[in-house]
């Protein structure tokens, strides 16, 4: 049981594990292991062939014994066409001084990167697995072509159901097999996919947030002088020094 | 973009589809039972169709969705500080614990790691908040089952923690409290005597509990042997926390996770012990429970005692941006595994964040589990699950 | 009995004023202790016990909280569900009301304090009580709901259930007594020796202690309390059978179920405790003709009420302190566990009886 090696969780071992893990996987998987992406000690994540999607949780959950099946759910890679809500206004004035040096990157829209294990759709299905014996969890992940439609992983995760009903009615995606993809949160009529980049959400159309409305260059904006230790150094930037109190800012 | 006309004119649809017809009824046999949304076992607006053949069910499907707040829409526009707002709201009753797994998430991004004195804060707060949680689940299976009394004492011991957690985060309900690198403020002076105090009213409060439910025969006969849920179908459906020690599994994410060793959160730092029970049936996850919230009081003990000194917060920039990347951090939340996924593009904002809430998952085995129960059991494995309506929904 | 004004002040009454009298006294005895137990126990020693303080605001330690529950209830709309049956639905509540009131027609509260003092007493007022079953069931089928439907044949089934018990139970009082009539089950206690000593009467509950057992655990399921509450489960049917009620006709059901409660309990203080007699070697003391004399009439009711209290008391601590069992585990409960004991209870005592 893990908590024998609970103890032990520097890097190494578990960085060991997670390589053997890897080798199994590709070894097994093949061709279906499109990419993956590790950080060492940390996670791992695989991308798996959007045909092998299905099939994969049956070998993930009795080969490979992730037996605990945490979630499942989407992405949609699109850049929001609204707009970050955030303003660039902020994203202007924040000079590098979080030393990542990703400002330029930030500033525009971000296509194309798809996160840790690439792709190149626009959707994307994503799942997580968790081994009890090892304590390694795993990201899976799957492109998704023009029709939406990958296999279902009810099978072999009953548990996938409702996440499988989730994320058909809030990105479209449509899972082969599923024994009722009915709408789980929505209402049966509802139209439109809410999680989908291109949705609108309408509550910061119609007013928007206030925290953007009057940016001005903050007034005592220190260039990057983080003080510890005080009370508040970090209270939320975006209300502070703005002069207005933003809802979600209490 | 749309110009202003359009955007009211797509406000008013919206509206309209929310407003539309919410009601779906199972075509099939029997007598058709709407257990909520506004019924007094749902805690919430839970709403579940059971299908009875006399008091049997038939079929159970449980219809979510009243109170869906769609968080993890509202945090693609929200800077990550603006964000622990939010998510406060998943699971109400032990607040800061919804906080801590993003916030390490948003820190393991940022490759920013709280000072010590600040992980052990948290650690004490998230096991306050466990507490908190807890105790109300101790008296409130009670109710569920006919006995009116032991919610009352839960009311009011839980005060004390309430009190406690109040004086230091100022909220009682959302404390808000957790930042990226830290924490917002130190304990106040004196705290550490009055939270001894208060656990001490908490134990009081579980011996209480022992006295009048575990070891009283009713209770025993309403819950031995009801929902019994055998550990793989458990894991499969995604069940965590108490509800999947319950059925025997030796699994919580305190001590088997790196999150929960160190990395986070200081569990590794105390001497405590993980309680499993072997049966799986509601009476295992009421005891397993029970005995969570006294490990939990030792936690937080051995914690003040330990407290080192230090700075609270970590150097952290003004204005927080993420590095692109992706990250999930899931830590063992009062009502089971709770995670939050998220990617970030390098904004000032997460590009998507999945919540993994606990009790989404923990109901998510209800229709399979209420099928062949009688109407009271219904009752009692509901209670027994322990969902919030605020972590199934979002 | 039409003297029983007359002998105590010495003036003759006409038939009318005594009837009048008599229905004035049976609200009286109906609705007095449903009010004081309702504010005593369900208002403010649950409240103590549940760490709380209870009404407080109306009148002092809220004493008219009472009143002015009374204004809410009555102010509220009326409503009745468009599918009910709506003759049904009206008549249910007063059906259980009329219940609890044919119930005390029989308890006596002294030597002639008595509504009606039938020689088959008891025979009588157990068939009574089952009466409000029919109520239950009426609001239950006429509510159109399906909770009520379910509360209200759950109460159905538990009621009958538990008839049989109750009935068994008050068996071996009736051996013991050798009467079904209420008042001569209170004088033969009253008159009753233990061993030779009259000093305390007799009181059935010491021979007959699981009898008692018996009755207070079948009265606690006739009253449909906890643990035996399925009836009204607020956490599973919501209300049950009285899920559809508002206003004026849920308070009606609610002070026919604490009436209800209150006359069990002086039916079991006649049955059990020795009634309205106050233990001979007091009563010696007080009066020259002892437990009969013309004051007890005044002091009987004032000794009903006593133990009337206490057994209300323990009603209620019951109540708020167990779990409900489930509809199941009652009836085998009933079924497996109090009837037998019943039968076996009358077994013995009427074997003791023939020897002794």
């Amino acid at each position: 049981m893990p908590s024998a090696d609970a103890e032990a969780t520097e890097e190494t071992p578990v960085d060991q594990a997670r390589d053997s893990l890897l080798d199994a996987l590709s070894a097994e998987l093949g061709d279906a292991l499109v990419a993956s992406h590790r950080v060492p000690g940390r996670d791992l994540w695989i991308r798996l062939d959007t045909a092998a999607w299905g099939d994969a949780a049956d070998y993930l959950r009795n080969r490979q014994r992730f037996r605990f099946f945490e979630w499942l759910s989407a992405i949609d890679w699109l850049p929001s066409p609204f707009g970050r809500s955030h303003g660039a206004v902020v994203d202007e004035v924040d000079t590098d001084d979080t030393g990542d040096g990703d400002d330029a990157e930030a500033a525009g829209p971000v296509t194309g990167a798809n996160g840790f294990t690439g792709g190149d759709t626009r959707f994307q299905v994503f799942a997580r697995v968790y081994s009890l014996t090892t304590g390694i969890g795993l990201t899976v992940k799957a492109d998704l072509g023009d029709d939406l439609t990958v296999g279902t992983w009810t099978g072999s995760y009953p548990g996938a159901d409702w996440h499988e009903r989730e994320a058909n009615e809030m990105f479209g995606i449509t899972f082969a097999g599923h024994p009722g993809l009915r709408n789980l949160y929505l209402p049966t009529d509802f139209e439109g996919h809410p999680m989908r980049k291109d949705y609108p959400l309408m509550a910061r159309l119609v007013k928007p947030w206030p925290g953007i409305v009057d940016v001005e260059p903050m007034p005592e904006a220190e260039e990057g002088e983080p003080t510890t230790g005080s009370p508040d150094p970090t209270a939320p930037p975006d209300v502070k020094g703005v002069g207005t109190e933003g809802p979600g800012g209490s | 973009m749309t110009d202003l006309a359009d955007r009211r004119q797509m406000a008013y649809i919206a509206a309209q589809a929310a407003d539309a017809r919410v009601n779906v009824e199972l075509e099939a046999e029997g007598m058709n039972l709407n257990i909520g949304p506004q019924h007094p076992a749902t805690h919430g607006t839970l709403r579940i169709v059971v299908q009875l053949d006399g008091e049997q069910v038939i079929a159970a499907d449980p219809m979510m969705g009243y109170m869906h707040r769609g968080y993890e829409k509202l945090s693609e526009v929200r800077t990550y500080p603006q964000v622990t707002t939010l998510i406060n709201r998943i699971d109400w009753l032990g607040s800061f614990a919804n906080e801590v797994p993003f916030i390490l998430g948003a820190e393991q991004l940022m490759e920013i790691e709280a000072p010590p004195r600040a992980r052990w804060i948290r650690t004490v707060l998230f096991e306050l908040a466990r507490i908190a949680n807890l105790t109300l689940f101790l008296g409130d299976m009670g109710v569920q089952l006919g006995a009116v009394t032991p919610v009352f004492y839960a009311f009011r011991d839980r005060e004390y923690i309430v009190n406690q957690i109040e004086a230091v985060t100022g909220g009682r309900f959302h404390p808000n409290f957790d930042r990226i690198g830290g924490l917002k403020d130190d304990l106040p002076a004196g705290w550490i005597a009055d939270t001894k105090v208060a656990l001490g009213e908490i134990r009081d409060f579980c011996d209480q509990m022992e006295d009048l439910l575990v070891g009283n025969e009713i209770f025993e006969a309403r819950t031995r042997g009801i929902g019994v849920i055998p550990a793989d179908v458990g894991l499969s459906y995604g069940l965590s926390g108490a509800n999947i020690r319950g059925s025997g599994v030796d699994w919580d994410l305190r001590r088997d996770s790196p999150v929960g060793q160190g990395q986070g959160l200081a569990y590794n730092e105390v001497d405590w012990k993980v309680w499993t029970h072997p049966d799986g049936d509601s009476f295992a996850r009421y005891w397993v429970r029970l005995q969570e919230v006294r490990e939990s009081c030792r936690i937080v003990e051995q914690l003040l005692d330990g407290l080192p000194s230090g700075p609270i917060m970590a150097k952290v920039p003004r204005i927080i941006k993420v590095p692109a990347g992706e990250a999930y951090v899931a830590t063992e939340n009062p009502l089971g595994v709770m995670g939050y996924y998220i990617i970030s593009q390098g904004g000032l904002e997460p590009f998507r964040v999945k919540i993994r809430s606990a009790s989404f998952s923990n109901m998510s085995i209800t229709p399979w589990l209420l099928k062949g129960a009688y109407v009271p059991d219904v009752i009692t494995i509901l209670a027994s699950l322990y969902f919030i309506l605020g972590d199934i929904d979002r | 009995m039409s003297t029983m004004v007359g002998t105590l002040f010495g003036a003759e009454f006409a038939y009318w004023q005594t009837s009048g009298f008599r229905l004035l006294m049976a609200f009286v005895a109906v609705l007095l202790p449903a009010g004081g137990t309702v504010y005593l126990y369900l208002f403010k020693m649950v409240s103590f016990m549940q760490s709380r303080l209870g009404p407080m605001e109306a009148g002092p330690y809220g004493t008219l909280q009472l009143v002015a529950e009374l204004g809410k209830n009555v102010q509220k709309e009326d409503i009745i569900p468009a599918q009910a049956d709506v003759f049904v639905f009206k008549a249910a509540p007063y059906v259980v009301l009329i219940s609890t009131f044919l119930l005390v027609l029989v308890v006596p509260f002294g030597p002639d304090a008595v509504f009606a003092d039938f020689d088959t007493g008891i025979f009588f007022a157990l068939a009574v009580s089952s009466v409000s079953v029919i109520g239950i069931l009426m609001a239950g089928w006429a509510s159109a709901s399906k909770y009520s439907l379910l509360g209200g044949l759950r109460a159905a089934g538990q009621l009958i259930a538990y008839e049989l018990p109750l009935v068994l139970a008050v068996v071996g009082v009736v051996i013991q007594a050798g009467t079904l009539s209420v008042q001569g089950i209170v004088t033969s206690q009253a008159e009753g020796e233990i061993f030779g000593w009259g000093g305390v009467g007799n009181p059935f509950f010491l021979t007959q202690l699981v009898g008692f057992f018996i009755f207070m655990v079948a009265v606690q399921a006739e009253l449909t309390q906890s643990p035996f509450d399925m009836p009204i489960a607020e956490s599973e049917l919501v209300a049950g059978y009285m899920t559809e009620y508002s206003g004026f006709r849920f308070l009606m059901f609610f002070i026919g179920e604490f009436a209800t409660a209150n006359i069990f309990a002086f039916l079991a203080a006649s049955l059990f405790l020795g009634g309205w007699s106050l233990p001979p070697f007091v009563a010696d003391a007080l009066f020259a003709d002892g437990n009969f004399s013309p004051w007890m009439n005044l002091v009987g009711p004032a000794v009903m009420g006593g133990k009337m209290l206490l057994l209300t008391f323990v009603i209620y601590w019951v109540r708020f302190t167990y779990p409900r069992f489930r509809e199941d585990q009652l009836q085998s409960f009933a079924w497996k566990f109090l009837i037998p004991l019943a039968l076996a209870n009358i077994a013995v005592t009427g074997l003791l009886k023939v020897v002794f």
